[in-house]
């Protein structure tokens, strides 16, 4: 088949399009390497949090004890009565803020605006900072007020503890280690690494791909292990 | 091709998506705090969860704009989770069964935390 056609079946809709473009012997997804390659890392990350959360599951569902509430154990008094959840919700909401400034700062790149990419970026990854400072007070409550131990704790199942710990504590590594190549990233933005090869600022998307992931995976430990 | 400049999208998206994942954001924290329970607590929390999850996915991710291809590669193979997860749970039913047939139900009592 010649070029021509072979790109038409490539630009098909629905299925045929798809068949098109595993077929037609060149890249099929239509996007840079890099971002495939991330796409396929966040992929295999994504089995990863789903094993923890579905054997978070599966304790909670087999064990005979009582389950400690969330709302409870992580509610938080400023003075006044205890506000349930409200250091979680805090957390919510400053990544998912984060995820916004990040979003911005892959327009921005887009737009070869080399100035304020390296602007939000900084200040994406110091929303992420503050997040796992919070996360560190979080467990030194846990642990030191509450008596929270992966093996046991005073509230109830001790399979709390451990899925607690593991499934926050991976998370967490995955919040620091984005710090990490975010800061890394706006760095080689401010010193123009990609302004000189060729203004190319795919490298934020890629980097804002891993850092929304890590606001999607809260999403879903928000929703099944604090809120459940 | 969109490709050719990548990912441009206008401003105005990431502005709607990001108040709108503020909302939904307030509402699901207000599940806890109203104390809404019954069928309706894991119903309100799915939805909400689901609504975020496709915002983050679909526009700040990008994959609107991705070629069917890439969709399907990346979002198809999560699909088989829910077979693990219909599994577990029979399984962790089966234990909690079995733990009360042959241990009884549990004695376990709370206690307050040591340092209050």
């Amino acid at each position: 088949m010649s070029e021509a056609v072979m790109d038409n079946v490539a630009e098909a809709p629905g299925m045929q399009g798809v068949a098109g473009d595993f077929s037609r012997d060149r890249q099929v997804f239509g996007v840079p390497w890099g971002k495939a390659m991330m796409w396929i890392f966040l992929l295999s990350d994504t089995f990863i949090f789903s094993c923890f959360l579905v054997s978070y599951m599966s304790v909670r569902i087999s064990t005979t004890d009582p389950w400690p509430i969330p709302s409870e154990v992580f509610a938080l008094s400023f003075g006044g009565d205890p506000i349930p959840l409200i250091l979680i919700a805090i957390m919510t909401f400053i990544l998912i803020t984060s995820s916004g400034t990040m979003a911005m700062a892959v327009n921005m790149g887009y737009r070869k605006d080399k100035n304020k990419t390296f602007w939000l970026m900084v200040a994406t990854a110091l929303l992420g900072a503050s997040f796992v400072g919070m996360q560190a007070f979080e467990w030194t409550k846990l642990i030191v007020d509450e008596g929270v131990r992966p093996w046991a704790n005073p509230m109830g199942a001790a399979q709390f503890g451990s899925s607690f710990f593991m499934i926050t504590g991976f998370h967490g590594m995955h919040v620091t280690a984005g710090v990490i190549y975010l800061l890394w990233v706006a760095i080689r933005v401010k010193k123009g690494v990609y302004e000189r090869r060729g203004n190319n600022y795919e490298i934020v998307e890629i980097a804002g791909l891993y850092w929304h992931f890590v606001d999607l995976v809260w999403v879903f430990i928000f929703a099944f292990f604090y809120l459940w | 091709m969109a490709h050719d400049e990548g990912q441009q999208h206008p401003i105005k998206i990431y502005l709607w998506i990001w108040l709108l994942l503020f909302v939904v954001s307030f509402f699901s924290y207000m599940v806890d705090y109203l104390n809404i329970h019954g069928p309706m607590r894991p119903t309100l929390i799915l939805i909400f969860m689901f609504v975020k999850a496709g915002f983050i996915i679909f526009i700040f991710m990008h994959m609107q704009w991705e070629r069917l291809a890439l969709k399907l590669a990346i979002l198809g193979p999560p699909a088989a989770i829910l077979v693990l997860i219909w599994l577990m749970a029979l399984e962790g039913g089966y234990t909690e069964d079995t733990r009360v047939d042959y241990y009884g139900e549990s004695t376990f009592e709370a206690q307050a935390p040591p340092h209050h």
